[in-house]
């Protein structure tokens, strides 16, 4: 077992109550089989483009989202489709985005990788590596500065942990002291490249926040009582006025970095290891051994399943973007005009 | 009227706006306690606090995310660029991030901010510390571009940049800086997207910007005096919105079009103008549209060097006498 479960086991969090822990748990199944559906629809070409699923890592947005406010804010990577649902973005409106449907998020004009709903929190979903988190520390700031008591959260893959603004905002956070958890999604690779073989620590988040004054922290990003723990805790300290929190949560993606990628640099038998410890399996488990009644869970899973299947017939409908989208919505004023 | 200098315009047109709307915060590397490293935002971290104005680390990354992330949350960020050369160490935050978050969120995004930076020639710097990169700005779809030449202009300017709903790149020129001029009293707000007929001539007519513009005026009066040659002078003011009407207007009464520019050759914003023209007015002209700018170089640091570099009273004139007959 790789070091997660190692390291986690430190960060034990105290037991969720029931109703929690069945949010959890929809959140968890919300998040695979909507991840599940986007990926057969590209296998339909109905998705075009790229796309980047958290089939494997779906704990980490759901762990994150029961544990946040309604006003707070997220910030996520190209692999953001997981966090915008789980703070409540409708599925329809996800997936016709990735079918570049006019009933999409954006109406087809971000597209997989830029997914944002703001009355829902998600602040948008960043595909330049690293750039999102300074944007989140700004977010924080504003915060602080209304007096809102509103926190960002801010997720980002193990790679952005070497590129400069990971940085610039870790340390401007904590000189500022602002409300911002900054979660570093660890799943291991990079794109191809392990994240092992090209940084200079073992854990390439945590093991960095010495550097800016901040508490080691590491948690199992496959079980979402410890990821809950881990964000209630860092909420908390950031509404309290206590500053910033980095997270990394040990994790695996189950596909490729994204659908170009059949994932061969993986070694044999890695992929089945982490399967074995699989976030949704895990959790349904334990609320299983906690007394939850298995009916109770399985009306959860058929009652999201339905949901996936009427947002994927309802996308289906919804004819495609149309053209007059293509020069709105530059400016405030709805327009793109630039001169006179 | 009171007379200030260009850079006293700055803190007077930030403070007027920090007066009047608690949500406008102001931020960059030695804004507050030093007053900037050109002094232009003296005073502002006394009088409104080190809530609303904060000094950053050298972070140019996060003080330009940082202003993107407090605008689409409610707030009106300033932030400076100390120089406009150092744009490029977070260009992905500005072209990629700010100029692109309202149009890929189909309108859920609104990013009320503006990143002030000091711009061009003049203080012999060298390359890396005096280019005039207004061009890397305008051809960014999503950025508004603003670059004045007198103080009133620049209160009045800066007042409708922040007051403006969309991220605008203010461009202050620091071979300006010292220079002085008349301000409205009270409260001075301008608008962007206007062009300023400076100078009324019949014979050609002269576009520049920032510290062009008195070049191109006083060239305009040694045309004037030595060559008989009558030139209109417009201050573009604001590249993106671009106030084309009033500077085919102005063309088309002449039938010549010049362009003064400080940024290198290749791409120059009086390459637009001149394509616009060329495109709407072509029959109007009575000769060649004639673009005077810096050359396709670095710029170089010896003062010499950097004179000779950019476009100076008697290139404008030696260039307009040359073609205009």
């Amino acid at each position: 077992m790789p070091t997660a479960t190692k390291d986690a086991a430190k960060n034990t969090a105290p037991p969720n109550t029931a109703a929690t822990g069945l949010a959890l748990f929809r959140s968890l199944t919300e998040i695979r089989l909507l991840e599940k559906r986007a990926y057969d629809l590209f296998l339909q070409n109905l998705v075009k483009g790229t796309s980047h699923l958290s089939l494997g890592q779906e704990a980490v947005a759901a762990g994150f989202a029961v544990a946040m406010r309604r006003d707070d804010y997220t910030f996520c990577t190209y692999r953001g489709h997981a966090h915008t649902l789980a703070r409540g973005a409708p599925m329809v409106g996800i997936l016709g985005e990735l079918m570049g449907r006019k009933c999409g998020l954006m109406g087809g004009k971000g597209g997989s990788m830029h997914l944002t709903s703001v009355p829902h929190g998600a602040m948008g979903s960043y595909a330049i590596v690293g750039a999102h988190l300074p944007v989140a520390a700004g977010a924080a700031w504003s915060a602080q500065v209304r007096g809102s008591g509103q926190v960002a959260v801010c997720f980002f893959g193990d790679g952005a942990t070497n590129i400069g603004a990971f940085h610039e905002a870790l340390n401007f956070a904590v000189v500022w002291k602002l409300p911002v958890i900054f979660v570093c999604e660890n799943n291991q690779y990079m794109e191809y490249t392990p994240i092992r073989s090209v940084t200079a620590v073992e854990h390439p988040a945590a093991d960095r926040a010495s550097a800016y004054g901040l508490e080691r922290i590491v948690v199992d990003g496959n079980d979402a009582d410890a990821v809950h723990g881990a964000a209630v805790a860092a909420i908390g300290k950031a509404r309290g006025g206590g500053g910033p929190s980095l997270i990394e949560a040990m994790t695996y993606r189950y596909s490729g970095h994204s659908r170009a990628d059949p994932a061969k640099y993986r070694p044999a038998g890695e992929l089945e290891e982490w399967m074995k410890r699989d976030p949704i399996a895990l959790y349904r488990a334990r609320l299983l051994e906690l007394g939850t009644p298995e009916g109770a869970l399985r009306e959860i899973e058929s009652a999201v399943q339905r949901a996936v299947d009427e947002a994927t017939e309802a996308a289906k409908e919804s004819p495609p973007s149309p053209l007059d989208v293509i020069e709105r919505d530059v400016w405030a004023d709805g327009g793109s005009s630039w001169r006179n | 009227m009171a007379e200030l200098t260009y850079r006293d315009a700055v803190a007077a047109g930030i403070a007027q706006e920090m007066e009047r709307d608690q949500r406008v915060v102001f931020l960059g590397e030695d804004v507050a306690a030093a007053g900037g490293v050109f002094k232009t935002t003296v005073g502002l971290l006394e009088r409104f606090g080190p809530g609303r104005v904060r000094d950053t680390p050298i972070s140019e990354q996060a003080i330009i995310g940082a202003a993107m992330g407090a605008a689409m949350t409610g707030l009106r960020p300033i932030a400076e660029i100390m120089f406009s050369d150092f744009l490029a160490v977070c260009w992905d935050m500005i072209a990629n991030e700010i100029a692109k978050a309202r149009y890929m969120s189909a309108g859920q995004m609104t990013l009320p901010l503006v990143i002030r930076t000091a711009n061009g020639s003049g203080a012999r710097f060298g390359a890396q510390h005096s280019q005039s990169v207004e061009n890397w700005a305008m051809s960014v779809p999503g950025l508004k571009v603003v670059a004045p030449s007198t103080p009133a202009d620049v209160k009045g300017l800066l007042a409708a940049a922040v007051r403006d709903p969309d991220p605008v790149v203010f461009f202050e020129h620091k071979g300006l800086y010292a220079t002085k001029g008349q301000v409205p009293d009270g409260e001075h707000v301008d608008r962007l997207g206007t062009a300023k007929v400076l100078r009324d001539g019949g014979d050609v007519t002269v576009v520049a910007l920032a510290a062009m513009v008195p070049r191109a005026l006083e060239a305009a009066e040694r045309l004037q005096r030595e060559h008989g040659i009558s030139a209109t002078v417009v201050d573009v003011r604001s590249l993106v919105p671009l106030d084309t009407r009033t500077i085919l207007a102005e063309t088309v009464k002449t039938g010549r079009l010049y362009t003064v520019e400080e940024n290198p050759r290749l791409c120059g914003w009086g390459a637009e103008i001149a394509s616009i023209a060329a495109e709407e007015c072509f029959y109007d002209l009575d000769g060649p549209i004639v673009r005077i700018t810096t050359p396709h170089v670095p710029l170089p640091a010896a003062d010499a060097l950097e004179d000779g570099a950019v476009p100076s009273v008697a290139r404008i004139v030696e260039t307009i006498r040359r073609t205009a007959g």
